[in-house]
């Protein structure tokens, strides 16, 4: 089967993704700075999802892995967002 | 296939093989499937014995107005110990630790689930839940907040709420390992040969039940961490004095409770699909309606937690949104109910104990579906909850839907299971005494709910008291059956009447084609799979 051929990913890759990921805590960090208001939360988030994101691809293999794998974690990231949001049918409108 | 193959000499069951340990350790240090179910069945009947005297014991203060057996304290912290064991040691792991393990690797034609350590490393977490569990009734005295660990109080009461709380943490860890090894079993394990639909309903509901476990279980652990930086560290997540928010634990508990009832309901919903056809001796009705619905209900079931909020000021928005969603939810569950009744209909019955588990099972599930319909439609839901009518409710699907389903599981699987007979007589007997116990017990407290009788109170107004007593009779017949169901199983494991027939009700899955009791990895030979389950001609 498939998986018996694993994929090797090359240490740069690696320590180039460390990097990036450090760029992008700093600018969680920096973009405190500015005044953003009610998009703050917005903007950590979008930041914090893209950082789990690379983590998922690449150090997790998602990328590289059976497309299995790769619906089963979208479908799972969809539901914590419809769960999200319908909380917010509660918050929204108190 | 012919149903009476009893030719099986020459091989060693899983009871004789012994792994070269000794006594007890032949069982605490097996990593095979089957006997980690029964670890599990053993833990759990311990377990229900303490539950349901805790229970009898709430119903023998209710015989009457005012205090007869405890005082309002001790009362609270029987019904919040018994709700504790009954839901996270029980009904919970339930169906698919006892027979999840034992059966579903048979059932896929698999010698051994995926991670055969980390399945009895699941046991050992299940017992450590349950002693944290048994350390909460020490010290400052039990917990007194009810299962549900409502926030304010559960933070403010003086009571060992921490540790019944951290118990039910732990136990999370059980049920999350369960399930991700039922996944990776289902997907990378099944004989070829077997495609998803040709894959047994017990499985596939054991299936859609993973994935709750998996993905529901983690936010009660969070919750329950929540609480606990609130009450050691008082950090104010749900302090209104704090800015926190009381409604915000409510919501984070039920986006797990919920869907932690269909943990509950959905294998004992596979448990039925297939007794039902083994004992019609047909071709279950509508098998792709079955999955389909159960995939539904395991999907829709995220959606529905607020209807457990309705009164608790919740937005308008909110509220008709999850009372419409509730309303989904049930409609596959009413499809289940249609596919059973049809693959009965024009069957050739045979009216055998496990059948009439499986049968009374789903009148007593329509009687707890068709309720919960009245709790989830918002005007009517004011008037009943937190009245006796939720109990009722709940114990008419929780105990008669999921309890009803274990003790047909356990008459259908017992002889494969143990390589012994049980004596039918008595557990007709039983069966038939603790249906009657059952419906008069819980049957009154509808009654008792809309007259606006509130649940968890040691007292209650003289104009209760004649409902109440004969419910408290029906908890003692019922009581009664349970016994004489117990002490039959138990006597029959330990000196029935032996048995190698391999498929004594005639089923057509692949646990009724291996030896009885079946060896080590069940299968000498994986089997090839050609035809579609429950096929009779
Ligand atoms: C047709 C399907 C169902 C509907 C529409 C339904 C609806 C409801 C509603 C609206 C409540 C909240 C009542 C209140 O507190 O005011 C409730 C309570 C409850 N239901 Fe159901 N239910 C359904 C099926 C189930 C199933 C399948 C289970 C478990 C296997 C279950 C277990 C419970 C439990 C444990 C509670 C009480 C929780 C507590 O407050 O302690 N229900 N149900
Ligand atoms: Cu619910």
């Amino acid at each position: 089967m498939s998986d018996t051929t694993h994929h090797i990913v090359p240490y740069r890759t690696y320590a180039l993704i460390l990097l990036l990921l450090l760029v992008l805590t700093g600018a969680s960090v920096a973009v405190t700075q500015i005044e953003l208001t009610r998009w703050a939360t917005v903007v950590a988030l979008l930041i914090a999802s893209t950082k789990s994101g690379i983590v998922l691809a690449i150090f997790m293999h998602l990328k590289f892995d059976q497309p299995v794998y790769r619906v089963m974690t979208i479908s799972v990231v969809l539901l914590l967002i419809v769960v999200i949001v319908f909380t917010f049918f509660d918050y929204g409108f108190r | 296939m012919s149903s009476n193959t009893t030719d099986n000499t020459g091989y060693k069951s899983y009871l004789e093989e012994d792994g070269g340990r000794k006594g007890i350790f032949k069982w605490i240090l097996s990593t095979d499937h089957k006997r980690i179910g029964l670890l599990y069945l053993y833990a759990m009947m311990g377990w229900f014995c303490i539950g349901v005297v805790l229970g009898l014991l709430m119903k023998l203060e209710l015989i009457a107005p005012g205090k007869t057996l405890m005082e309002a304290q001790a009362y609270n912290a029987t019904f919040t110990v018994h709700g504790v064991i009954m839901i996270f040691l029980i009904v919970i792991p339930g169906l698919p630790a006892v027979f999840g393990n034992f059966m579903l690797p048979i059932q896929i034609g698999a010698k051994d689930v995926a991670f055969p350590r980390l399945n009895l490393f699941s046991w050992y977490i299940y017992i450590l839940g349950g002693i944290l569990v048994i350390i909460s009734l020490f010290g400052n005295g039990p917990p007194d907040t009810g299962w549900t660990f409502y926030a304010p109080y559960s933070f403010k009461t003086g009571t060992n709420m921490l540790p019944a709380a951290l118990g039910a943490f732990v136990l999370g860890f059980s049920s999350i390992l369960t399930g991700l090894n039922f996944i990776v079993t289902i997907h990378r394990m099944r004989a070829p040969g077997m495609t998803w639909f040709k894959m047994p309903l017990f499985t596939w509901t054991l299936y859609g039940t993973a994935w709750i476990q998996l993905l529901a279980t983690p936010i009660i652990g969070i919750t329950l961490l929540m609480v606990a930086g609130e009450r050691i560290l008082g950090i104010g997540f749900f302090d209104p004095a704090k800015g926190g928010d009381p409604l915000l634990y409510q919501h984070l508990f039920w986006i797990y409770s919920h869907p932690a009832v269909y943990i509950m309901i959905l294998p004992a919903m596979g448990v039925i699909s297939e007794i039902i056809p083994t004992f019609a001796k047909k071709t279950i009705f509508g098998y792709k309606a079955i999955v389909l619905s159960t995939l539904a209900i395991a999907f829709v079931g995220y959606f529905v937690w607020g209807h457990h909020m309705y009164t608790s000021g919740m937005s308008g928005t909110a509220l008709w949104a999850f009372s419409l969603l509730t309303f989904i939810v049930a409609i596959p569950s009413a499809i289940k109910v249609f596919n059973w009744i049809s693959t009965m209909h024009k069957g050739s019955i045979s009216t055998e104990v496990p059948f009439l588990w499986a049968a009374s099972f789903i009148f007593i599930f329509m009687i707890g579906g068709l309720t919960g319909l009245v709790l989830g439609s918002l005007a009517t839901n004011v008037h009943v909850h937190d009245t006796a009518f939720v109990v009722a409710h709940f114990h008419f699907i929780v105990f008669g839907g999921v309890g009803f389903a274990f003790f047909g599981a356990i008459h259908y699987w017992f002889p494969k299971m143990f390589g012994r007979k049980y004596d039918p007589s008595w557990a007709r007997t039983g069966w038939i005494t603790f249906f009657i116990g059952f419906v008069t017990l819980y049957g009154p407290m509808f009654y008792l709910g809309v007259k606006g009788m509130p649940r968890r109170y040691y007292d209650y107004l003289d104009e209760f008291h004649g409902p109440n007593i004969i419910s408290t009779m029906g908890a003692l017949i019922m009581v009664t059956g349970f016994l004489i169901i117990l002490v039959n199983l138990i006597k029959s494991a330990r000196h029935g009447e032996k048995t190698t027939e391999m498929n004594p009700w005639g089923g057509t899955n692949l646990e009724w084609q291996v030896p009885t009791p079946p060896p080590l990895e069940n299968f000498d030979e994986i089997p090839v799979i050609d035809k579609a389950p429950y096929k009779y001609d």
